[in-house]
């Protein structure tokens, strides 16, 4: 098993490589550069300018010393917000994120596994049709549409949490948290369902009633792990989904993540800034998926012998 | 408890499904009696109904099935009995062994803990005692180095030896009566054998009484002495084999017998009974093989043949008599 986690870490070296090579070439593609601005600088400051960056070397040159400084652990400096280095930047932002997502994945999985199952085990019942007709608002409702309901139903009519902003109180998370995890909670519910329903029907589920076992029994051992593994292979990329993707959420609730840093330095040309964040998402991607490939081993002893051999 | 209580008496039991086509009528109506230690072949084609009377004993249909009649173990009626207490019946009197062991196994347990499991669902024993039970249980079906496949799962084990374990986690609660739901038709043909030879040695050595479904009559030949013949939910002849095999009454078991290829005869050519097994959403009126029967006559489209005792046998039929003319 750590003989196969590690080989697996290894084989994700040269996918972050080209992720980081065409990365590289593809935000130099894009028309302009970090100091176009609407007001354009005089020409010889500019000059300058890129001459500090390095961007008047030729483009193998400027990748060779990127690659450097990257295997250093160095991102560069941020070409547009110049006083902070990338590190300093994806440092300030990266756990903000991270906290915000994390707990939105916990709560996506703690809660839309057993709704998903519940509903499956009461099918047809009331409690199945709450539970998918919620699901069903929860995926066709966008995030932008949730999040400032959310700030108003909460935060302004109750005046039971924060609107926004960002101080180190936990209880500013919750909302974005919620916002964020609503979509996959009703995507991970419905997956469920579908998984625990198909599982019933199977033999194995069968042949475990009839060898006489106890409901909890025949639920806990034979038939949910089984059940699981959509939702878990699931989880890997909606996981990295939910990191990522927490711009909206991150900007509605005036939180300082990663996800504006993103779209800021994409529209800035910020070659550093959007390449630190490249390689912050890929690397996040590859490990997630890795762990989820590890955890599907635990529970499919099949995938976890192929893994072996 | 009266000693002269058969083990298992069924009685007009009949399996319906609802299906968003209609009702579906499994089996209709069936009569059945199983004596203690007796071997009885349940034999018909695919869609007979022979698995889901199987499974009707002991409460196992699918959700949207439903069983009506009366099926007794020693006199006990077990339909409608709460849940509860037919779990008390599953495994520990009435173990069922499945067609295909790979799918009837859970892939993601040890073959040890799904035989445990099965061990402590009926007995109260300590898990160290269970497991050597099992161990035990794995040895008496024939499966070599037991402690290791203990250790392994289903999908590491052939085919051969699934299926002894799949008949070890039945027979380990010591259960009475044991279904086997053609439990050779997934292995190969050598292997088949074995496995037949198997079950027929547990049964005499444990004193079981077995209940062998399989729509091939050779498998079931070579274990059972009575043989119940099934066709579209309905039993058609109940008799001894020798009796069946050397004087078939039903045109539906002659027909069966019929398209069984005779290797000591190569010139003699199976005959296919002709047409198809019918449609369960609207079976036939009164005997349910009149269309593809050779000897049908008017009464057999109105009038459903009741089981009728003709020269040692059970037979539904009103032509049985001009049959075995």
């Amino acid at each position: 098993m750590l003989q196969y986690a590690l080989r697996r870490l290894f084989g994700a070296v040269p996918t972050l490589f080209l992720i980081v090579t065409l990365a590289f070439v593809l935000v130099r593609l894009a028309p302009g550069g970090p100091f176009d601005e609407e007001q354009a600088l005089a020409p010889e400051v500019k000059a300058n300018l890129e001459r500090a960056y390095g961007l008047d070397r030729p483009l193998h040159e400027q990748y060779a010393n990127y690659l450097g400084a990257l295997l250093r652990g160095d991102l560069g400096p941020s070409m547009r917000l110049r006083d902070f280095t990338v590190n300093e930047l994806i440092a300030t932002g990266l756990p903000v994120s991270l906290a915000l997502g994390g707990m939105a994945i916990l709560l996506a999985v703690g809660l839309g596994v057993p709704l998903g199952a519940l509903a499956a085990l009461r099918q047809n019942s009331a409690v199945d049709h709450a539970v998918m007709g919620v699901a069903v608002l929860g995926i066709a409702v966008p995030v932008y549409v949730v999040a400032p309901l959310l700030a108003l139903v909460f935060g302004i009519h109750l005046g039971w949490l924060p609107v926004g902003g960002w101080s180190g109180d936990a209880r500013e998370l919750l909302l974005p948290t919620i916002a964020l995890a609503l979509p996959t909670l009703a995507y991970v519910a419905r997956l469920m369902r579908g998984s625990v329903l198909e599982v019933l029907r199977l033999p194995h589920v069968r042949t475990a009633r009839a060898k006489g076992l106890s409901p909890a029994a025949v639920l806990w051992r034979h038939a949910l792990p089984p059940a699981f593994l959509p939702v878990l292979s699931y989880l890997g990329p909606a996981t990295a989904a939910v990191l990522t993707g927490s711009l909206v959420v991150e900007t509605i609730f005036g939180l300082p993540g990663m996800g504006r840093y993103l779209v800021q330095g994409a529209l800035n040309r910020d070659y550093t800034l959007v390449l630190g964040k490249v390689i912050v998402y890929a690397t996040l991607i590859l490990s997630l998926n890795l762990a989820v490939d590890l955890l599907y081993g635990v529970l499919d002893p099949r995938v976890r012998q192929r893994g072996r051999s | 408890m009266r000693a002269d209580q058969p083990l298992l008496r069924v009685a007009g039991l009949s399996v319906r499904f609802d299906t968003p086509d209609g009702e579906v009528r499994a089996v209709d109506c069936v009569d059945l009696v199983v004596d203690r230690g007796e071997c009885v072949g349940l034999v018909g084609e695919s869609g007979s109904g022979k698995s889901q009377l199987a499974l009707a004993l002991t409460g196992l249909l699918a959700a949207n099935g439903r069983a009506t009649g009366s099926v007794r173990l020693e006199g006990r009626e077990l339909l409608g009995l709460p849940e509860r207490e037919l779990r008390a019946v599953r495994g520990r009197r009435i173990a069922t062994v499945f067609q295909d062991p790979m799918t009837a196994l859970a892939p993601h347990l040890t073959i040890g803990t799904q035989l445990v499991e099965t061990i402590r669902a009926h007995a109260t024993v300590d898990r160290a005692t269970a497991r050597t039970q099992a161990r035990d249980w794995l040895e008496r079906v024939r499966v070599p180095d037991a402690a290791t496949r203990l250790r392994q799962y289903p999908h590491e084990l052939s085919g051969g030896l699934r299926q002894r374990a799949m008949i070890a986690i039945a027979l380990a609660a010591g259960p009475d009566l044991l279904v086997a739901d053609e439990p050779t038709t997934a292995l190969d043909v050598t292997i088949q054998a074995q496995v037949l030879r198997l079950i027929a040695d547990l049964v005499q050595a444990r004193g079981l009484t077995l209940m062998l479904i399989s729509h091939d009559l050779g498998v079931i030949g070579a274990l059972c002495r009575r043989i119940v013949v099934m066709y579209a939910g309905t039993v058609v002849e109940d008799a001894v084999a020798t009796t069946l095999f050397d004087r078939p009454c039903h045109p539906y078991t002659r027909g069966l017998l019929a398209a069984v290829p005779d290797l000591a005869r190569p010139d003699h050519r199976a005959q296919p009974i002709p047409g198809h097994i019918p449609n369960l959403l609207a079976p036939p009126s009164g005997c349910r093989f009149h269309p593809r029967c050779p000897l049908a006559v008017d009464r057999c489209a109105q009038e459903k043949p009741a089981l009728r005792e003709v020269e040692g046998r059970r037979v539904a039929c009103h032509r049985a008599e001009e049959a075995l003319a």
